[in-house]
């Protein structure tokens, strides 16, 4: 390995360093740094409009900060438009659920792949062969995902039908098709119950570890939380309050008065 | 009472069985128009499934794009540069909408959108006749425009021409936009902006692919139509031909525009032929929209349109 490799797999994956965004007068964000490192599960977490779901529209360039840095991969990435983010590698899901209503389970999980699709628009309507074998080949990988998040009995129906639960998990396989290096997640358990959640945190570890996704999560279930995340950062009004591991977290009395609303004791 | 249904359900079919030759004429009339209908359905359907906008000015496209041949072809440029220069423009235009109408009106709702092409309408149609004047123009591509017999059938050699043409172009539009990459990144733009950016689609992209290829099937239509009946503002009014073509059809659908249309054209000159003296001839003006109408009542996504599923 290169001296300039070696230092590259040192640094973080994502370093957030000092990123304020304003929103008029409102300042969502104020400040805040976070570092990401190569094969952590981090937790963002905070009270809501606590500057969560800003900071993860910063990270994939949909907001711009008005000061500060994005560096990912040892590269300044601050100023970079959406497509451009994920073609870096970076994949994500929406708090609400942004799927492609009206296509397919397994028309949406393809349309994830385009990035990793080569070749012209006009060549794939001239030719006939390689469009195809390319359209075999990435379809092997689309099966794979499609097993691994087991849905194989709805690959076929409409986004837009499903419940809520199995469409957060159909979200996960379309950003999991990118085989991205950084996966952010908003809110990925939201308003499931307990089996779900329990089947949605067996994924996120599954992922980490099977595809070596690095991985943001916000989530407002504790124990979740603690549960499954290397290191948690609590927001709180636009600013950085603690990060640490979740036991450092859980004790630090900074955020439970934050965060909770409530003493301790 | 007799008399009325013998002439509408028993005479015409009467009048086919005894000269099919004639038959196939008018049928063959009704599929050249048709295809020509599909050509600029075509057009709609390429923006509306892309961006989920209806381009009110893609009639007036059409006569943008016939107008520029016309001008150039009248300053003595041969017929393939000025072929090459217009569709050029068309590229040009679809660079210009997506900068100046579409990216400021990013995440807008569809009506917004919507009216922005009726403002590009009319300016289109002002800024095609301060450019090239409002005058009545001959084009002349070099399509020779004689008939010749075929098998016993009449047939004329531009209109046999314009059919070719559109048949090929649509056939090579509906592999381009079918299945595998593009298809779905569009189907993807159509659904939901934020996703479609989030996954790395580029929506400019896109959006200028889209606007390109619509301008140079508007442009495909001005030449085939404009060589017909010359080039004038009442060009661009078959865009409302195209409305019934696209009911029928679907608004989300390639081979449905293609069907909408040969239906459309076809019917309408059966119905003209063998119906009209019935009512006394022109039904040719208003059976499509009659069919539509029919249509909205029974099937309102058309033949091959998807069925929009909303949940409250």
């Amino acid at each position: 390995m290169s001296l300039a490799r070696q230092e590259a797999a040192a640094r973080p994956l994502l370093e957030v360093r000092g990123v304020s965004v304003r929103f008029g007068a409102l300042l969502a964000l104020h400040r805040v740094s976070l570092e990401i490192g190569r094969g952590e599960i981090v937790a963002i977490i905070g009270p809501n409009g606590a500057g969560k779901t800003t900071l993860l529209n910063v990270i994939s360039g949909f907001y711009h900060p008005y000061e500060g840095r994005i560096v990912f991969e040892g590269r300044d990435r601050t100023r970079l438009a959406p497509p451009d983010v994920a073609a870096l590698g970076i994949a994500r899901t929406f708090q609400n659920v942004a799927l492609f209503k009206g296509m397919t389970v397994l028309d949406n999980i393809m349309t994830g792949r385009l990035l990793k699709m080569r070749g012209s628009f006009l060549l794939e309507a001239v030719y006939w062969g390689p469009a195809r074998r390319q359209e075999l080949e990435h379809r092997a990988f689309v099966e794979r995902i499609i097993d691994f998040l087991e849905i194989q009995a709805i690959r076929k129906t409409p986004a837009g039908r499903l419940p809520y639960g199995l469409q957060k998990r159909v979200e996960l396989a379309r950003a999991l098709a990118a085989e991205p290096t950084l996966l952010l997640l908003d809110e990925p358990m939201a308003g499931m119950n307990v089996e779900e959640k329990e089947d949605m945190c067996r994924f996120i570890l599954d992922v980490n570890s099977e595809f070596d996704t690095t991985i943001a999560l916000i989530e407002h279930d504790m124990g979740v939380v603690m549960d499954i995340s290397d290191r948690v950062a609590v927001l709180d009004y636009g600013r950085k309050i603690a990060d640490g591991s979740p036991d450092h977290v859980r004790k630090d009395q900074g955020v439970l008065g934050a965060y909770l609303g409530v003493s301790h004791e | 009472m007799s008399e009325i249904l013998y002439g509408v359900l028993v005479a015409p079919f009467r009048d086919m069985a005894g000269s099919p030759a004639f038959l196939a004429e008018v049928v063959l009339g009704g599929v050249f128009a048709g295809l020509l209908y599909s050509l600029v359905a075509l057009g709609f359907v390429l923006i509306f499934k892309a961006s989920g906008v209806f381009n009110f000015a893609q009639g007036v496209m059409v006569l943008f794009a016939a107008l520029t041949l016309v001008g150039l072809l009248e300053r003595g440029l041969p017929v393939v540069v000025a072929l090459v220069l217009t569709a050029l423009v068309m590229v040009a235009l679809a660079f210009a909408i997506e900068r100046a109408v579409l990216r400021p009106l990013v995440n807008q709702e569809h009506i917004i959108l919507f009216m922005a092409t009726i403002g590009l309408n009319f300016f289109l149609e002002g800024f095609g006749e301060m450019v090239w004047g409002a005058n009545v123009k001959k084009l002349d591509v070099g399509i020779p425009d004689r008939t010749f017999v075929m098998a016993g059938i009449q047939v004329n050699q531009l209109e046999l021409f314009a059919a070719v043409t559109a048949a090929v172009l649509v056939a090579v539009l509906a592999v381009f936009f079918h299945g595998t990459r593009i298809g779905r990144a569009l189907r993807a733009v159509a659904d939901d902006h934020e996703a479609a950016l989030s996954i790395g689609i580029p929506l400019k992209t896109i959006w200028v692919i889209v606007w390109s290829v619509a301008g140079i099937v508007a442009m495909v239509a001005g030449i085939m139509w404009g060589a017909k009946s010359g080039v004038q503002f009442s060009l661009s009014l078959i865009a409302l031909k195209a409305l019934p073509v696209l009911i029928l059809g679907g608004f989300t659908s390639v081979p449905g525009a293609i069907a909408g249309g040969l239906i459309v054209g076809v019917g309408e000159k059966l119905g003209e032929v063998y119906w009209g003296p019935l009512v006394g001839g022109a039904i040719e003006n208003w059976f499509a929209y009659v069919v539509a109408l029919a249509f909205l009542l029974v099937r309102p996504q058309g033949l091959f349109g998807e069925k929009i599923i909303e949940r409250v």
